[in-house]
């Protein structure tokens, strides 16, 4: 095994996908047969995954802009893993619970959460604005690799309930590298949990490739920890819909966890502090650029006469004005009271710290004295 | 009331065995903790009575330990977690200060982590490295979190219980050289004091022994061999957050204070009370607030520790300074 097999062939750089990645839809938008794995969708479902991948990218878009503008502090793009995250979002149950990292905005509109919620994190007002009990979305997690614990412990959870829900964790191709990671193999493996280990696999660990981080393609990393791993086109969504529903079935029907390797892109930065060009070359973008996963389900969707122009063009109406919503609201995101800074640490009483607060706003309310 | 006489082991034992009967979401888990008992046996028999799903033998992961009882509390479970000893709970640091500590604040207090993380503490049994450490301060230091130690048989079985229902994430820090001392312990939890409250454990007039866990004992020997001074110990049992009122009644009311702590003195849990006291008592105070502890390096071998530790000499050391100013 090279270094280079560790990458893999590309996804539809060939007439016929290596075999060991799963592809339903290919780069030009032909549908082709895998043998164990397929997706049985209406017309309507289809164009309903293609508008969640348009609408994600769009307020990806909206989000970078506000960056640009001061607006936000920080955004880390989704920008190229969109089937990674819809096919995947929507492959889940109503009672499975999600634990993202920090890019997974996709999942995110899948669990019904309000984008503004998200931006509230990369604002600075909050560090999550949303309920995760209302969404069955965590909290997004910043330290790598530290929720594949929280979803393992959570799916030892749903053993005891005797429940048939699942829990799905994301996490990236440098997480991989994190002893938390494969603490949550042992873990999960041992207890035979109910999760999905869901790796997008986007080439890049900030600067540094794949290589770093990993010998063997990573979905084989599974095997040595006792249970299935695959990879995935992530850049097609109905192939990863199709392979994480399974993964989802099979930790409900007792089957343990599975690893699922989305082998993706990060098309964009990092998040806007990083400089991509400083470690990749434009030649790798413009090849991935091809595999686009939007483009691919617009061509699907003409070539089978499922879509039309008008349908087109009103997606992109309603991306545009959800997009523009999301603006709207995220200027108009108040700051947080000073107090905000002491609340909610404990759920019980903090005598400390109450005296702590109590001091800081008679220390405020003395500034307000000398201006009157 | 009924009282019981128990070693500090088998009182932790009841403790987590009264809490397992009066709710069946908690969970005990760790290295060791079901058909050996926990190598302090604090856990003995109680995956024979409750069973492998609720007392659970995990992986030697200490970082999984902690990261998969948060899961388990996010589903609604209550986690009691064994750490093996003080000196392996770094592996798990990310979880207790990133992840546990701040989860409540960072879901806007729609989320709540009732974990209890059990880690025996401190010196003077004579184990080879990283089997003695005082790593309180590093706990203390983390908003978000509860710390407490427990000095006796019968705080071990109010505490733990008290902490278990506690809908806080509680750093539960038991005396590992004193688990086979032996004492009644108060069977009926009703008339037990808070688990966030200092307790007077000896009245005295002359100074204040301000200390917690193993030190407690030590302190209450030392307060006893001195014949010359009236000596009051106070137990502060809840180091976050600490039970200021009970700490400075008493230091107003002598005058004077030492602080004892097995852990190193410098940036140690010894200097917040020292501030602390200074700051609200200043006018009260005879003399400065004194500090004891290991001394500001790592534990050393075993055959040194008699050294490293304070004891009852380097106590009543520190009592007789407190007299020359």
């Amino acid at each position: 095994m090279t270094i280079d097999a560790a990458h893999g062939a590309p996804p539809g750089t060939g007439a016929q996908p290596p075999p060991e990645l799963v592809q339903l839809l290919t780069p030009e938008g032909e549908r082709i047969e895998h043998p164990e794995y397929d997706v049985d969708l209406t017309a309507d479902e289809i164009k309903s995954l293609y508008r969640d991948l348009v609408i994600v990218r769009r307020l990806d878009t909206e989000a970078l802009a506000l960056t640009r503008q001061g607006e936000l502090g920080v955004w880390a793009s989704l920008l190229g893993q969109e089937a990674a995250q819809i096919g995947s979002g929507r492959a889940l149950g109503p009672g499975d619970m999600a634990f993202p990292s920090y890019r997974e905005h996709g999942v995110a509109w899948c669990r019904d959460v309000d984008p503004v919620k998200v931006l509230g994190l990369f604002r600075g007002v909050n560090h999550a604005g949303w309920d995760p009990r209302e969404h069955n979305f965590h909290l997004y997690t910043i330290v790598i690799g530290s929720q594949t614990l929280h979803a393992t412990g959570y799916a030892m959870g749903i053993q005891r309930d005797g429940t048939e829900d699942a829990a799905i964790v994301y996490f990236g191709d440098g997480a991989t590298s994190e002893g938390d990671v494969n603490e949550a193999f042992v873990w999960s493996a041992a207890q035979n949990a109910p999760i999905v280990f869901f790796c997008q696999n986007n080439q890049w660990a900030i600067s540094e490739p794949l290589e770093r981080q990993s010998r063997i393609p990573l979905y084989r990393r599974a095997e040595g920890f006792g249970f299935p791993g695959i990879r995935v086109d992530g850049n097609d969504v109905f192939a990863v819909l199709a392979v994480t529903k399974r993964a989802l079935d099979n930790a409900r029907s007792g089957q343990g966890p599975t690893l699922i390797e989305a082998f993706t892109y990060r098309m964009g930065a990092h998040t806007t502090t990083d400089d991509p060009t400083r470690y990749r070359l434009q030649a790798e973008l413009e090849a991935w650029k091809l595999k686009d996963p939007i483009e691919r389900v617009k061509a699907y969707l003409v070539k089978s006469q499922m879509a039309d122009k008008e349908f087109f063009a009103a997606i992109d109406e309603e991306a545009k004005s959800i997009g523009s919503d999301l603006r709207k609201r995220c200027l108009e995101l108040p700051d947080p009271e000073a107090t905000a800074i002491w609340e909610n640490v404990y759920a019980t009483e903090h005598a400390p710290l109450a005296g702590e607060r109590d001091r800081f706003t008679s220390y405020l309310g003395s500034f307000e004295e000398v201006t009157r | 009331m009924s009282t019981e006489t128990l070693s500090l082991s088998r009182a932790m034992n009841e403790g987590l065995r009264k809490a397992m009967e009066n709710d069946p979401k908690v969970v005990v888990m760790g290295e060791d903790v079901g058909k050996l008992g926990g190598v302090f046996r604090v856990t003995d028999g109680l995956q024979k009575d409750f069973g492998e799903a609720r007392v659970i033998d995990t992986p030697l992961a200490e970082s999984g330990i902690v990261g998969t009882a948060i899961g388990l509390a996010l589903r609604g479970y209550r986690p009691v977690c064994e750490i093996q000893f003080d000196g392996f709970v770094f592996p798990a640091f990310n979880q207790i200060t990133s992840q546990l500590a701040k989860m409540r604040m960072r879901s806007l207090g729609t989320l709540e982590l009732p974990v209890v993380i059990r880690i025996p503490f401190g010196g003077g049994i004579g184990a080879v490295e990283h089997h003695s450490e005082s790593p309180e301060a590093y706990f203390t230091h983390t908003g978000g979190l509860r710390v407490v130690a427990c000095s006796n048989p019968s705080d071990a079985y109010t505490m733990i219980q008290q902490a278990i229902t506690c809908p806080d994430p509680v750093i539960f820090f038991e005396p590992k050289r004193r688990y086979w001392d032996k004492a009644p312990v108060e069977l009926d939890l009703s008339a037990a004091a808070p688990f966030d409250r200092a307790v007077v454990a000896r009245e005295g007039s002359d100074v204040t022994l301000l200390a917690y866990g193993p030190m407690v004992k030590t302190c209450l020997e030392a307060a006893q061999a001195d014949d010359n001074r009236s000596i009051e110990v106070v137990d502060i049992r809840s180091l976050n957050p600490l039970d200021e009122s009970t700490v400075l009644e008493s230091v107003r009311r002598t005058g004077r204070c030492v602080v004892v702590h097995e852990a190193p003195v410098f940036g140690g849990y010894g200097a917040e009370l020292a501030a602390r006291i200074t700051e609200k008592c200043f006018y009260n105070l005879e003399s400065p607030v004194l500090r004891v502890g290991a001394a500001s390096t790592p534990y050393p071998p075993s055959r040194l520790e008699d050294h490293y530790l304070p004891d009852l000499d380097r106590v009543l050391d520190a009592v007789d300074r407190t007299f020359e100013w």
